[in-house]
């Protein structure tokens, strides 16, 4: 899906290709663009004309009381400045790392990179993990397994969320219970949720039903890779790991491409998890207040849609950034076989 | 099969080893079954099974003793009813033989195992049931998903078949533009698209949630245009050579071709529709009877937190309908992902 993107220079048209068309072309651009339609009225109104205003709400002081008919109020920077001198957003990166180690309050941002890295590596290795296990030609009953893989993807994420808050009830969970099964004394076992240190591995918990996904992504991508290229590697006398590494890993490094980059946008922005399991209060010790649901209650809580704005706009700018350099590394490792126009 | 399955010992190793980790990946399911089915006290007993049991009981003279196992001096093992508790030795009851009269036996009853019977209480799913009005909240969802798909479905398919079959300049831009829209925070369009909705007196409506499905998403029009440029354009111009155009190319063309995947943003679409939590929770959140079920599971869990088995049966509840869709059209759900995956 990615490919198309690093097409983008080629795809802007010069203004001389809208100009003396042939009545043909003419005719085809105008149905054409009346299929695309829906989809270009519906991105000015509800992508890019929000995009401007969230903008323009960033420079004002608005509250949702007001409403939008309301004549603005100006204030400059100030919002911005508000946020750069917010304990609680944490522009400063010497706020990210020093708050497990410190009784100190974590800044959002701090909470939101300190878990994105604990995450990132098991959101791509464990769907990794699966499918090269899904991908042996030893296992019997691929395709069950894949299917049951997969199904924990499309439960209710409301009801994921209380299936694995039951798991790790620090009483009455299975967790719990088969820790002290195998000996570990009751006091030690992990308080999971409510445990400064555990609520991290108990979000990633709680997020491992959604690997079905990259898993099958990834699986796909696996079963792509042709199989003489395994057998030359052979020939070669190449050992396991280095076919893994020369050849497998090279093949399918734009679906592990396509998966980082929906995960990084995606732990950015992570939110939903921390509001249902601890009600978006950020116990225990405010390590789980995250960046997005900072921002959350800012603008629904508080109802300050300007200052919600103001750091919607910082994590737009923040990812953009991001991907941007990932797009751009990726030239450096990811391998497209063949023409990479489609 | 020429070798026989057992002298395989890497399949073994490697189908028993998945297996294993399928289990354990798996295992929140038999939990949700098992609470769901247990009573408060079975769930606060100290040393109870995982699955819903109950200490039978026996009643003696009127009092209702517990029945534990004690081990015989021959080895054997005897359910006897405890009448005396004592610390060193207690003196129990043989329901089978009750003319025995008392027996004294050595030891603590506190090491005794009990014989455990089953014991599921389907009763907490009716409580649910009644508590969140989950007829009402059922058809809220189905609603949501109906509606919504419907939009979706028809923006989609006039979207990406003007994407796959036509030539015109900004036509490569705006589907990178359409492609870039997947990284883009939410807050970001949300906080105006809210603060506008507020304004003329949507929220607590379901217009906010089902309107923007009707123009189009990136990940459906993606994967219905590869789709359909993979159709051959052969029988598209046959039909033109006839006079037909481009909207009856597409319903009698392109679309009779493209059922698998129109399959798949289907069932996708619902399964999204079903499980979607944040949009109605900020919209609908006042409007108690629009609830759906992520809301409304959601609060009953405030409400209720303290009492695992019904937070157990509500999830069962939940998750039903979603799964039922799955195993009846599991081929389509993975054909659509591999596409909006690996596909260039």
């Amino acid at each position: 899906m990615f490919e198309q993107l690093s097409n983008f220079r080629n795809s802007i048209p010069s203004l001389n290709s809208f100009r003396n068309l042939s009545p043909k072309t003419r005719r085809e651009m105008r149905t054409g663009y009346l299929f695309l339609s829906p989809w270009i009225f519906g991105f000015m109104v509800f992508t890019f004309l929000p995009i401007v205003a969230s903008f323009f709400f960033s420079f004002i002081d608005l509250r949702i009381t007001d409403g939008i008919a309301s004549a603005p109020k100006f204030v400059g920077l100030a919002n911005y400045i508000q946020m750069f001198n917010d304990p609680q957003v944490g522009i400063d990166p010497r706020t990210w790392i020093t708050f497990l180690a410190s009784s100190s309050t974590p800044s959002s941002m701090g909470v939101t990179i300190t878990f994105g890295l604990l995450a990132l590596p098991i959101g791509i290795f464990l769907p990794l993990f699966i499918a090269l296990l899904m991908n042996s030609p030893h296992l019997k009953g691929q395709m069950a397994f894949r299917s049951l893989f997969y199904m924990p993807y499309i439960i209710p994420f409301v009801a994921a969320i209380f299936l694995w808050g039951g798991m790790l009830n620090p009483e009455s969970g299975w967790i719990n219970r088969f820790l002290v099964w195998a000996g570990m004394p009751k006091e030690m076992t992990p308080q999971w949720a409510n445990d400064v240190y555990w609520v991290y591995p108990t979000y990633i918990l709680m997020g491992i039903w959604g690997i079905g996904n990259a898993m099958l992504i990834m699986l796909a991508g696996l079963q792509g890779v042709p199989t003489e290229l395994y057998d030359a590697a052979k020939v070669d006398g190449a050992n396991g790991w280095q076919t893994f590494w020369n050849i497998t890993f090279p093949m399918i490094s734009p679906v592990i491409f396509y998966n980082l980059v929906l995960s990084i946008v995606g732990l950015f922005q992570f939110f939903t998890t921390p509001l249902v399991v601890n009600n978006g209060t950020g116990r225990p010790g405010g390590a789980t207040m995250f960046y997005n649901l900072y921002l959350y209650k800012n603008f629904f809580t508080f109802q300050n849609m300007s200052y919600g704005a103001t750091l919607a706009w910082f994590l737009f700018l923040i990812i953009l950034v991001v991907t941007f350099l990932l797009f751009y590394t990726s030239k450096y490792w990811v391998y497209y076989a063949g023409d990479s126009r489609s | 099969m020429n070798i026989p399955l057992m002298k395989n010992l890497n399949t073994v190793f490697i189908t028993a080893f998945t297996l294993a980790i399928l289990v354990i990946f798996l295992s929140p399911f038999a939990f949700m079954v098992f609470t769901s089915l247990k009573t408060q006290d079975q769930i606060s007993l100290v040393g109870a099974p995982i699955w819903p049991a109950a200490p039978p009981k026996f009643e003696y003279q009127g009092q209702q003793l517990e029945v534990f196992k004690v081990p015989q001096p021959d080895g054997s093992v005897k359910e006897w009813a405890l009448l005396k508790k004592g610390q060193r030795e207690s003196t129990f009851i043989d329901p089978a033989n009750t003319a025995a009269g008392e027996i004294v036996w050595q030891g603590s009853w506190r090491n005794l195992d009990r014989p455990w019977k089953l014991s599921p209480t389907w009763s907490n799913y009716v409580e649910v049931w009644n508590t969140i009005d989950l007829g009402r909240v059922l058809l809220n969802t189905t609603f949501y998903a109906i509606t919504t798909l419907i939009g979706t479905v028809i923006s989609c398919v006039l979207v990406a078949y003007g994407f796959a079959r036509f030539r015109f300049p900004g036509r490569d831009l705006l589907f990178i533009v359409l492609i870039s829209t997947i990284f883009l925070p939410g807050f970001v369009t949300l906080i105006p698209t809210y603060t506008f909705f507020q304004t003329i007196g949507w929220v607590g409506t379901w217009l906010p949630l089902i309107v923007p499905h009707f123009f189009a998403n990136a990940y459906n029009v993606f994967l219905l245009r590869q789709y359909f440029m993979t159709l051959p354009r052969e029988l598209d111009e046959a039909a033109m050579i006839d006079g037909a155009g481009p909207m009856r190319i597409l319903w009698e063309v392109i679309l009779p071709q493209s059922y698998p995947v129109l399959m798949a943003i289907t069932v996708f679409h619902i399964v999204f529709a079903w499980n979607d939590y944040f949009g109605p929770l900020i919209y609908l959140s006042t409007a108690r009877d629009n609830w759906p079920i992520s809301v409304s599971l959601s609060m009953f869990n405030g409400i209720y937190g303290s009492r695992p088995q019904l937070i157990q049966a509500g999830s069962l509840l939940a998750l039903i309908a979603p799964l039922l869709l799955f195993l009846a059209a599991q081929r389509f759900f993975i054909q659509g992902i591999v596409i909006t995956g690996v596909e260039k």
